[in-house]
């Protein structure tokens, strides 16, 4: 198969083809800040924080869910671009409840990550201060919907790599929550087999290990990656 | 300010809002350098001085803690009009963060009921008297939704070396000026 070529920030670029911009870039070592993609795993655009300008459109695209196509002319750090990031960012801190200090995940959290990396040095929405429920009912992990930024990764990765689907989505806006098994404590959750594969994808303090206390809970999202090259390519090393 | 061109002493101020004073200590973890800051500053008003009224033309404060309450609220507004720099001091002041953790639990009656009468061992009450506790109000905000902030200095708290290399440049930018 032919490979694609395109121009990205004015560079004369090739990618794979069936590539997505995301990977494109990528591939010529280009960074797209990103959230909900995770190598291994289907792509949503569920954050927006990969949006990218394509010239001859009016309209921002998620570098993650667009194709590659010949000729594309692709910018990935204009001014506009940075606003909306920063904009993206503000809305997903004012959102729930992120106390990065008393979090489980502070300094291993990607969110914070995106945040530094953005330069963003505080959130000029008001904070919504949402009444949100940590469920602790499993024996080994734990869900705190204060921190969730509703990236699907845990959604996706329970159902295409360990086939269980305990997770899903349930409610609309503001009233959106990940659920696991029709609404039930993920702890009654009888198609969950704990494999620890939604603590390591989930890129923020959300799901946590049983027992980890402030900045202990590292994930592991390369171990998501590992496990589908594996699976899919053979490829059995790290 | 070029009368007094060579005699320029930049006048600094640190506040303490609804915080749980670790910023400050991480101030006062700058041990020895606190000298050298007294070499090229006034230190004006403190919680660590025995200032009572924060007092005109301060060139730089550093404010700590979240506004929580109206004693907060008519201290922060009163830094704001004499102040030309006034930086929002850790997370308190910058999110909200612990502090805000009431904002969840709804009105400030629910968390007063909770700390004076569910948990308390003696003698349960709420107490009225606004000189004793501060009235508080409805949420806990960070500085910005209430006064124009100039500078963020996140951290919980910020470390001693952050908190130099931000006085220095707010001084240094100060002293441009000159
Ligand atoms: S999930 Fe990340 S951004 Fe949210 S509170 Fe935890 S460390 Fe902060
Ligand atoms: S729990 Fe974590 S992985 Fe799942 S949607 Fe929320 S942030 Fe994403
Ligand atoms: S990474 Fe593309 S939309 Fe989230």
């Amino acid at each position: 198969m032919k490979v694609t070529t395109l121009t990205i920030n004015g560079e004369l670029v090739s990618a794979s083809p069936g590539a997505t911009v995301l990977e494109a870039a990528r591939e010529n070592g280009i960074r797209i800040p990103t959230l909900c993609a995770l190598e291994g795993l289907s792509t949503v655009g569920a954050c927006r924080l990969c949006l990218v300008e394509v010239k001859g459109s009016p309209r921002l695209q998620p570098a993650c869910v667009t194709a590659a196509d010949e000729g594309m002319e692709v910018s990935t750090d204009t001014d506009r671009l940075r606003r909306y990031r920063s904009m993206i960012l503000e809305l997903l801190f004012a959102e729930r409840n992120h106390v990065c200090p008393v979090c489980v995940a502070n300094g291993h959290c990607e969110l914070q990550d995106r945040a530094r990396q953005a330069g963003m040095d505080h959130v000029r929405l008001p904070y919504q201060h949402p009444d949100l429920p940590v469920d602790i009912t499993h024996a080994r992990f734990g869900v705190d919907h204060n921190r969730c930024i509703l990236c699907t990764r845990c959604i996706r990765v329970c159902d295409e790599l360990e086939g269980a689907h305990t997770w899903d989505l349930a409610g609309r806006g503001t009233n959106a929550r990940v659920i696991t098994d029709l609404n039930q404590p993920w702890g009654d959750a009888v198609s969950c087999t704990s494999c620890g594969k939604c603590a390591e994808a989930c890129p923020t303090g959300a799901i946590f290990k049983q027992g980890s206390t402030v900045g202990e809970m590292e994930h592991r999202s390369d171990r998501i990656r590992f496990i589908s090259a594996a699976r899919a390519r053979k490829e059995w090393s790290p | 300010m070029s009368p007094q061109k060579k005699h320029f002493r930049p006048r600094i101020a640190t506040v303490w809002l609804a915080g749980c004073s670790g910023c400050h200590m991480s101030f006062l973890d700058l041990d020895e350098w606190l000298f050298d800051l007294a070499e090229i500053a006034d230190v004006v008003f403190s919680p660590i001085a025995d200032v009572k009224e924060y007092p005109e033309n301060v060139d730089a404060v550093l404010v700590e803690g979240a506004v929580a309450n109206e004693d907060n609220l008519e201290l922060i507004r009163k830094v704001r009009a004499r102040t030309k720099i006034l930086v929002a001091f850790g997370d308190c002041a910058v999110t909200g963060n612990v502090t805000a953790l009431r904002n969840p639990l709804g009105g400030p009656e629910v968390f007063l009921e909770r700390a004076y009468v569910q948990e308390a061992d003696t003698q349960p009450g709420i107490p009225r008297d606004h000189s004793v506790v501060p009235e508080l109000l409805p949420r806990v905000l960070p500085l910005h939704q209430v006064v124009k902030v100039d500078a963020y200095l996140r951290g919980c708290p910020p470390s001693p070396a952050a908190i130099r290399d931000l006085l220095l440049s707010a001084l240094g930018g100060e002293k441009e000026k000159e």
